[in-house]
């Protein structure tokens, strides 16, 4: 049964990163694309297959944090955390790094699996912007990889990088976010009371955090998908 | 499984969570995270040109300045619809010329296996004729318009839009995103329904939802676009024509933005009350699409949706329509029953029985409204040939038509119910059979007012 | 130029930088302006006014953001030398 079951693939990133046109390009799909804001409003799901597996991808919602402040927030976060996608794909805006990087950095503190996609670069490139990925990938701990999905640039690289994180040759050390002294102090105390609960399903800093910033929502959908049955991995209900 | 012991863990949580927690705690973090992003950027990219950043920000001193904004957006909608309606007539007839040859050898196969004369009418004066109709006027100016479209679209163009008009919608007491999920409404208003998820506020997505409709789709385009070239630009050049066309066309879309905008207030200070809320709006840098990939995604698109709803729905209603026109009760057909009760009311507002039976047939799908009230103008109850324009307006100027007529039918077209799929929609949206009768109630009460009014006004003066 | 005073971001002129001092908004839409790099000591510029005046767009992390004043005037900072812009 191993055998038959897909693997999962999420795109995340900020509205507007190029995410569907990359979903568009893996899958041969069309998404509808444009240069606007919230467009993708529903989470789209696609499937294709590269050396002799079968890969499914979710368009998620673009958003630019995951503290789930709205609706597309949280929809793409409970995708993340709860769906567990084998590998997390973060498109960032290659002309507006700085500002995409905090969704990334908000990903990999749930989530090992990710992959960071470098997307416009040939924009990047007209505007003269120079990014030197490997030193990112050396800062960030996960690859990053620089493609243009208009272009179909990069693609064979990212398809790659998926099929050897998924073999397993890729081990990824994600960065991880510093905060001040006492908020680390508090995490210290909490973490622990963290793992009897939710064990290797979520990470326990993560959540600690979520709670101290007064989010109980994450704790509570946790226990009732408890309640409801364990392995249950339905994706299909998720609209 | 969810044992006592679990839950009294969680509780402990919960409370050591909350005692620890601080009021400014999410300030420092997402402020943390910004800085960490920037420590990252900062040694890992270089900026070779700054100068060329500031590219969107000159582009946008032009398109939402003071004194070109407007003037800049108003010109934009005026050449996608002049550029469509010059560009669609050709295809138009020759498309209806090719469903026109085939129609021939139809009726040559129907004779010779000898199909009996209703089945030759159901088949090909019913559905075919509905579908090649729909076909050969729809798609032309849908290939035209949408490209145009997309190109917009993917440019950047739209949210500059909504940051123009934003003041205006702020006023009415709606969201400044109406104006996108607009936008998405000249494509298809059932799909526009769902692009106002992307405003938050219930309330003021419930407005968005509620006068998208008055958005005409591209089901409704080629009804106006046709009647105001048959009767608005008459007796004029070419050219002078097809401007005179887009002019009108463009006033009612126009028009079909202010009763937006008054009904948006309307509602704000009724059903809906309450004032706007939070507000962001992204404007995204300006990106040349890539043009022949876009121009050709959205005129296939387009194409296969429009050739989609083609089969789906005016196959059928060609059918049924003919159907009712066929079946006698009496010496009357069914059709005649409906159209003559209509008919007074359809007076009184400008039109005739003819049209509000169109419409009301035309539930479905905006798209079979038109070929629906040709199919019953034709006594013989089968839909005409479409290769000639003028012999179309023969038609209607037989039937009674002035161009009071056509403009209170463009009106009404404009103003009246969402179509079934809209509807479907607006149900699953909000959940709610209440709201979706409002969607319902609202815009006809809204059409019927209008074109009462229209055609008292006009009538009075006596300009027919 | 450097003034102590603080002044709200519907008041800056276009082409002033701002840095950010305090919000005097809560709930979500604290946390939205957070999340969009409003946060305390960023730098933002006033880059658009709409035509009629308001919304006006800001330039904050790399991004153009269009706030209404309803929002702006409660976002407070002190006007800084704008260091992305050449001199012309
Ligand atoms: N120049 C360029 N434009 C791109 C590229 N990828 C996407 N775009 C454009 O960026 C815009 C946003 O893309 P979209 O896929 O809709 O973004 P999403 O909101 O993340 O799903 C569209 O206009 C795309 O055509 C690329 O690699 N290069
Ligand atoms: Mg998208």
């Amino acid at each position: 049964m191993n055998q038959k079951q897909t693997i999962k693939i999420a795109l995340a990133g900020n509205p507007n990163v190029g995410k569907s046109t990359l979903f568009n390009t893996l899958t041969g799909l069309k998404q509808h694309t444009g240069n606007w804001p919230g467009k993708t409003v529903i989470l789209a799901k696609g499937s294709f297959s590269y050396k002799g597996k079968d890969y499914t991808i979710y368009d998620l919602p673009g958003t630019y944090s995951l503290l789930s402040n709205s609706t597309d927030e949280e929809v793409a976060r409970d995708f993340i955390v709860f769906e567990k996608p084998d590998i997390t794909i973060v498109v960032l805006d290659a002309t507006t790094i700085e500002r995409n990087l905090n969704l990334a950095l908000q990903v990999m503190e749930i989530t090992d699996q990710v992959i960071i996609c470098i997307n416009l670069i040939d924009e990047a490139k007209k505007k003269g912007i120079i990014i030197n990925e490997n030193v990112m990938m050396d800062k960030l701990g996960v690859p990053v990889i620089k493609i243009s999905a208009r272009n179909k640039v990069g693609i064979n690289l990212l398809l790659d990088t998926i099929d050897r994180m998924i073999t397993g040759n890729i081990s990824t050390t994600p960065y991880q976010i510093k905060y001040s002294n006492e908020v680390e102090e508090k995490l210290k105390q909490l973490i622990p009371k963290m793992d009897k609960i939710v064990g290797d399903d979520i990470s326990p800093r993560w959540l600690a955090l979520r709670l101290l910033d007064g989010d109980e929502s994450i704790l509570k959908t946790y226990m009732r998908r408890k309640q409801m049955g364990e392995g249950e991995e339905k994706s299909d209900g998720y609209k | 499984m969810g044992t006592n012991n679990e839950l009294k863990q969680y509780d402990e949580i919960i409370n050591l969570a909350n005692s620890l927690s601080s009021d400014n705690l999410r300030d420092e973090i997402v402020t943390n995270i910004y800085e960490q992003s920037k420590s990252i950027c900062n040694q890992t990219i270089r900026y070779q040109s700054p100068e060329k950043l500031r590219q969107t920000e000159k582009l946008d001193r032009i398109f939402t300045s003071k004194i070109f904004g407007f003037p800049i957006m108003l010109a934009m909608l005026g050449v996608v619809f002049y550029i469509t309606i010059a560009g669609a007539n050709y295809p138009s007839s020759l498309l209806a010329n090719l469903f026109n040859w085939f129609e021939g050898y139809l009726t040559m196969f129907f004779h010779w296996i000898h199909a009996p004369e209703w089945l030759y009418g159901v088949i090909v004066l019913g559905l075919y004729r509905g579908t090649a109709w729909v076909v050969s006027v729809m798609l032309p100016p849908m290939a035209i318009f949408f490209p145009m479209f997309a190109l917009l679209e993917n440019y950047g163009y739209l949210p500059r839009v909504a940051f123009n008009l934003d003041r205006l919608f702020k006023r009415v007491g709606a969201h400044g995103k109406q104006a996108l999920s607009m936008a998405m409404g000249f494509g298809c208003n059932a799909a526009a329904i769902l692009s106002t998820r992307i405003i938050e506020s219930p309330r003021e997505r419930m407005i968005a939802i509620l006068t998208n409709n008055f958005v005409p789709c591209n089901g409704r385009w080629p009804t106006l676009i046709l009647l105001s070239s048959l009767f608005m630009a008459v007796g004029l050049p070419k050219t002078m024509g097809t401007f005179v066309t887009a002019a009108v066309v463009m006033g009612i879309v126009l028009f079909g933005i202010v009763v937006t905008y008054f009904v948006s207030w309307a509602l704000s200070k009724t059903l809906l009350r309450g004032v706007p809320t939070h507000y962001t709006l992204e404007l995204p840098p300006y990106r040349i699409p890539k043009f022949w990939q876009t121009v050709l995604r959205a005129t296939l698109d387009k194409s296969l949706f429009v050739l989609k709803r083609a089969v789906v729905i005016a196959a059928p209603a060609g059918m049924l329509t003919w159907v009712a026109a066929n079946i006698m009760i009496g010496d009357t057909s069914i059709l005649m029953y409906i159209v003559q009760f209509f008919d007074p009311f359809g007076q009184l507002l400008g039109l005739d029985g003819y049209i509000l039976t169109a419409f009301l047939f035309g539930l479905p799908a905006n798209e079979i409204v038109l070929p629906i009230l040709l199919m019953g103008y034709l006594s013989t109850g089968a839909m005409t040939e479409v290769e000639e324009l003028s012999a179309i307006k023969h038609i209607f100027v037989d039937h009674g038509w002035t161009w009071l007529t056509a403009l209170n039918m463009m009106l009404f077209s404009l103003l009246h119910f969402p179509c079934g799929t809209t509807m479907l929609n607006i149900y699953k949206e909000t959940h709610s059979k209440k709201w979706t009768f409002v969607a319902f109630a609202l815009p006809t009460s809204i059409a019927i007012v209008v074109t009462l009014i229209v055609a008292q006004v006009v009538r009075g003066f006596g300009w027919v | 130029m450097c003034n102590n005073n603080l002044i709200s971001l519907d008041q800056a002129e276009i082409g002033d930088c701002i840095k950010i001092k305090r919000l005097e908004v809560t709930g979500t839409m604290r946390r939205r302006l957070l999340d969009l790099g409003f946060v305390p000591s960023a730098k933002v510029v006033a880059v658009q006014k709409s035509p009629l005046g308001d919304p006006i767009a800001y330039e904050v992390s790399q991004t153009i953001i269009a706030l209404r004043k309803e929002e702006s005037s409660k976002i407070f900072g002190e006007v800084v030398k704008n260091e992305s812009k050449t001199d012309d």
